[in-house]
């Protein structure tokens, strides 16, 4: 290779629009990806507001009966695959390398590349609201209501490439931090003194590695029956809806753990720091996690209690279901543990964290009351499953991201969060996420179905259906709040220091916010809670806080550079993705999509993996 | 099965009903599909299962929140406090906080598992009939409209088909016999039992038995489309003897309109199309090999001017099944016909009238996305659009059809 000099050497912008879409850091990629996932999490909230708007009252007539359909399978869609699992990404890709002692995870480029990618699949799915109608068969999307006879627009289309795109994104991740995680711990960073945050990485990644291949394999068929009339959910000609069902869950099922299991990483993290007091249970945390995994392949079929797969199938799933409250226990109670004695500062991320544990035990009972099948047979499909999942994906997961963001904010920021707007933030979105969802276990139980865009006023559910309305004007309100307040600190904060938080682990010993090598030098781990144990024993030198300034130290610290090929190769995706879901021509536009995707890959192959002298940025 | 534990559950039940229902009685007196309110013996047991998991999670849930609430105010961090000590662990607490959740969910695991079963055959109702020959109802989803074809009484060989609305034999278990013509659609009627999906050519069968008279909500529980919201239907209970004259009677042929109009209406139904979709015969054969013929595109509408409800949704009668003080007033007369307490017809023709004619006029009001509106002549092709008096003339047929 090194006779051949490649034409496009690589990119060198130091700032600037370029920097952002060249940069390969994986604190910057981290920012976008939490950014740009935020963004997401808000148009999701606004689709959720449109349909408590509509639901507030018996037969409004703000929202059509189809439009609401494509809010709430959006909602979903856009709540799951591009807010909860990105957010959780943004926390992967920023605090990962931090924790572990690394400079950057393993493949930048490929970790620019999910970002992108990513991204493409965000566009491809949103602009859908704009190309002649989203996506409207529920994010499950069950056969045979998303088949071209039933479903002719692209709505379904974009949902589907939107989804596939998006699974290339996180598989990309995956391996990624996988890899990372394995490979790139520090000197002494062994697996049982990885923070818990990183054992859950490390477990929602493998989850998500054996997931996503069975949903892109029934998206394919999907995708497959409605563009070359093949026959895998059509019934007509033998094909069979109830596959896809086994398919859709064999996947969504693990996927609720990728999006509970950072979230139960973060609080673990969080409710530690506040307490300064080590995780209670270490070890029973790890292994409670791995067994929620574990067993989180064998329990779709609770999703499929109505199905009529019989009394001996829905006994085992009832069973296996069941049995997944014991690790979730062990979980709950070894964060009591660890507050047990403690000496608690509620700042707001433990305050979100705290949230976090009261709401999600009460979304954990309910899904006790699911899995008995025959009480689950009058809750299936009614607003009492709108209320538990909100209370383990927004009490649950939502709060915990929120805590995770107000933790990390002055690491990533080098500034302060306004910590009395923080606290009004964070009551107020407690009282206003109870007002909003727990009168739907109410309304679930007065057998108000989900996904109707009316109910009759003679139902009985006009007063809890306007209480939760109210309710979610006010959480909109604080999600405003949020963004009002990290906005603003962001650019205006008090400056923080590496460590405000007397931190447990190796990302808070160094300045905040960090350099864009990490570490002056790699540390060698002693001690699980490393940083604390070093802060308290001075065994060592502690490494000096606001080392971003000690040039001369970081001098021979080589760094990875930029790149544009893996944003070149997702930009291929987009475009090879929009000419699958609008196949102008025959597929003019995937081929154009996939051509500008080779080029993108094999110039990533090719382009020199450092030039000597480029005089820029730390890589010296 | 149920008979050893049922008593203590039913009066926990009780103790619990009083309270729920209180809650979620919020302002308005009705509620039409409370899951706790049971008629049927499936609901009372699924309830009697959810009271349960109800209370063992009540505990739970005191215990968690209150031990967090506990700490929280106990463990506040004292003003120059120094590091608290550093446990790392309890294994003595850690293995009880795993096994004590474990002896919790066992316990509730077998009422469940017992109901599972329960729920899956109707022999186990105590009045399953010593014959074997329980009523076998089939039930078709339709996008979006319920399909009923009961076993003729007059002709082994022949169905009868009814829409939106079916009559069931009160003390009797029921078995129906689930399927789809389009998409998943989900049968449910939360006072007599939990919902089972009817999904296309997969056979799901389930029970159900009502052990009061009345008229209970049912509704599509698996979003089928634009108008799953306005997917419903309504099951009416009445003792066996009213069930087999209202069977007779839909069994019988339309009656023969005789006002001018009437006549205009129904030769109107053949010549705008309306008949393509809508049979006026309740009657359709079996297979040789037992196997169902697809009926016509919509609904059935041979006695649609008995229908105490339009699409089952919509009320054609003045009158509740049974007053507020639990006073029975709908009854069937001999002739099959509801008829009030007091001896008037029940189905009042007037709003019968005014809903076929809100209907007719703008189905897409009421129903959006109906088949009708999609690919009925009279709707997509302005040549043949409906006057206003083909609608009354239409109205005028119809409500001859009792």
């Amino acid at each position: 290779m090194t006779t051949l000099t490649f034409p496009i050497p690589r990119p060198t912008h130091p700032t600037g629009i370029w920097n952002w879409l060249t940069t390969i850091d994986h604190k910057k990629i981290g920012v976008l990806y939490g950014v740009t996932a935020f963004i997401l999490f808000l148009s999701g909230g606004v689709e959720a507001l449109l349909m408590r708007i509509q639901l507030s009252g018996p037969g409004r007539e703000i929202i059509s009966a189809e439009i609401f359909n494509q809010l709430f399978t959006m909602h979903g869609t856009t709540m799951i695959f591009l807010a909860i699992m990105p957010l959780s990404a943004a926390f992967f890709n920023y605090v990962i390398p931090l924790q572990i002692g690394a400079r950057d995870v393993a493949f930048p480029r490929l970790n620019a590349f999910s970002y992108w990618t990513f991204l493409a699949g965000a566009i491809i799915l949103k602009i859908s609201w704009f190309t002649g109608g989203a996506t409207n068969a529920g994010w499950f999307g069950y056969a045979p209501l998303t088949s071209v006879q039933q479903n002719p627009g692209t709505g379904i289309d974009s949902w589907i490439i939107s989804l596939q795109v998006l699974g290339i994104a996180s598989l990309a991740a995956s391996f990624n931090f996988l890899v990372t995680i394995i490979n790139m711990r520090a000197p002494g960073m062994s697996f049982m003194r990885l923070p818990l945050f990183t054992w859950m990485t490390f477990i929602t990644n493998i989850l998500i590695v054996l997931a996503f291949p069975v949903i892109t394999v029934a998206l394919i068929e999907l995708y497959f029956d409605r563009s070359f009339a093949m026959n895998f959910f059509n019934v007509a000609k033998g094909g069979d809806p109830v596959l896809w069902q086994h398919l859709f869950w064999v996947f969504g099922h693990p996927e609720v753990y990728i999006l509970i299991l950072p979230a139960m990483g973060i609080v673990s993290e969080i409710i530690s720091t506040f307490s300064k007091k080590p995780l209670f249970g270490y070890p029973a945390m790890v292994l409670a996690g791995a067994i929620i995994a574990f067993m989180g392949w064998m329990v779709w079929s609770h999703h499929m209690f109505t199905v009529g797969l019989g009394p001996i199938p829905i006994t085992v799933f009832t069973i296996t279901t069941m049995a997944i409250a014991v690790p979730t226990g062990i979980k709950v109670f070894n964060w009591m543990g660890t507050m047990w004695n403690g000496s608690i500062d509620f700042k707001t991320p433990m305050l979100f964290a705290l949230g976090f544990v009261a709401m999600f035990t009460i979304g954990g009972i309910s899904g006790v009351m699911h899995s008995m099948a025959s009480s689950d047979a009058q809750q299936q499909d009614t607003y009492f499953i709108v209320a538990h999942i909100h209370y383990v994906l927004f009490g649950g997961a939502i709060f915990a991201i929120l805590a995770g963001i107000y933790y990390w904010f002055p690491k990533i920021t080098g500034r302060m969060y306004n910590e009395a707007l923080g606290k009004i933030t964070f009551w107020l979105t407690f009282i206003a996420f109870n007002i909003t969802f727990f009168p739907q276990h109410f309304l679930g139980m007065d057998g108000m179905p989900r996904r109707i865009y009316t109910y009759d006023p003679s139902m009985g559910w006009n007063l809890w259906n306007g209480v939760s309305t109210l309710g979610s004007i006010m959480l909109a309100i604080a999600m405003l709040m949020v963004v009002h307040n990290l906005a603003r600190s962001w650019r205006k904060g008090e400056p923080a220091s590496g460590d405000p938080w007397d931190g447990r682990t190796l990302e808070w010993s160094i300045a905040s916010p960090p350099p864009e090598y990490n570490f002056v030098e790699i540390p060698t781990v002693y001690d699980r809670d490393d940083w604390w144990a070093r802060k308290r024993r001075e065994v060592r030198r502690a490494v000096p806080v606001g080392g971003g300034s000690g040039d001369d130290e970081a001098h021979d610290i080589h760094l990875p550079q930029p790149s544009y090929w893996p944003f070149v190769v997702a930009c291929g995706l987009l475009i090879g993705g929009f000419g699958l879901v609008y196949p102008v021509g025959v597929y003019a536009i995937s081929i154009i999509g996939t051509l500008i995707g080779m080029i993108g890959v094999y110039a990533w192959s090719l382009e020199p993996v450092n030039e000597p002298e480029d005089g820029e940025s730390s890589a010296h | 099965m149920l008979t050893s534990t049922m008593s203590l559950k039913r009066l926990i039940g009780i103790a619990l009903l009083g309270t729920m229902i209180a809650l979620l009685l919020g302002c308005t007196p009705s509620h039409p599909q409370s899951t706790f309110d049971t008629r049927g013996l499936v609901a009372a047991n699924q309830a009697n299962i959810f009271y349960i998991i109800f209370w063992a999670g009540l505990v739970v849930f005191i215990a968690v929140e209150g031990a967090l609430l506990y700490m929280v105010f106990k463990f506040r961090r004292k003003e120059d406090q120094g590091d608290p000590v550093q446990t790392h662990g309890n294994t003595r607490m850690e293995i009880i906080w795993t096994i004590a959740p474990v002896i919790v969910l066992i316990v509730a695991a077998v009422p469940t598992i017992q109901g599972v079963f329960y729920a899956a055959n109707s022999q186990n109702s105590p009045n399953y009939p010593a014959d074997g020959n329980a009523l076998e109802v089939d039930v078709i989803g339709h996008q979006w409209w319920f399909e009923f074809r009961y076993p003729n009484p007059n002709n082994p060989a022949e169905q009868i088909v009814v829409a939106n609305e079916m009559y069931i034999p009160v003390g009797e278990p029921v078995n129906f016999r689930l399927d789809s013509v389009d998409v998943i659609h989900s049968f449910w009627v939360p006072k007599l039992a939990g919902k089972v999906d009817m999904i296309p050519n997969n056979d799901n069968t389930m029970w159900f038995e009502a052990y009061a008279p009345g008229e209970f909500f049912g509704q599509c529980a698996e979003f089928c489309g634009v108008s799953h919201a306005n997917m419903r239907f309504k099951v009416i209970a009445v003792p066996r003897p009213e069930f087999d004259s209202w069977l007779q009677h839909q069994a019988g042929e339309a009656l023969e309109p005789s006002e001018a109009l009437a006549v205009e209406g129904k030769n109107l139904f053949r010549s705008a199309g309306c008949s393509g979709c809508h049979a006026d015969s309740s009657i359709i054969k079996i297979r040789a090999d037992g196997s169902r013929i697809p009926g016509r595109t919509g609904p059935n509408i041979t006695h649609i001017a008995t229908r105490l409800n339009h699409l089952g949704i919509y009320r054609n009668a003045d009158a509740p099944f049974e007053d507020s003080s639990g006073v029975r007033q709908l009854y069937v007369d001999a002739a099959g016909v509801p008829i009030h307490a007091n001896g008037q017809p029940f189905v009042s023709a007037a709003l019968l009238q005014q809903n076929l004619k809100t209907w007719i006029t703008d189905p897409e009001a009421l129903k959006p996305g109906n088949l009708m509106t999609r690919d009925g002549a009279p709707y997509i092709d302005p040549e043949n659009a409906l006057s206003e008096r083909d609608i009354d003339a239409l109205v005028a047929y119809l409500l001859t059809l009792k």
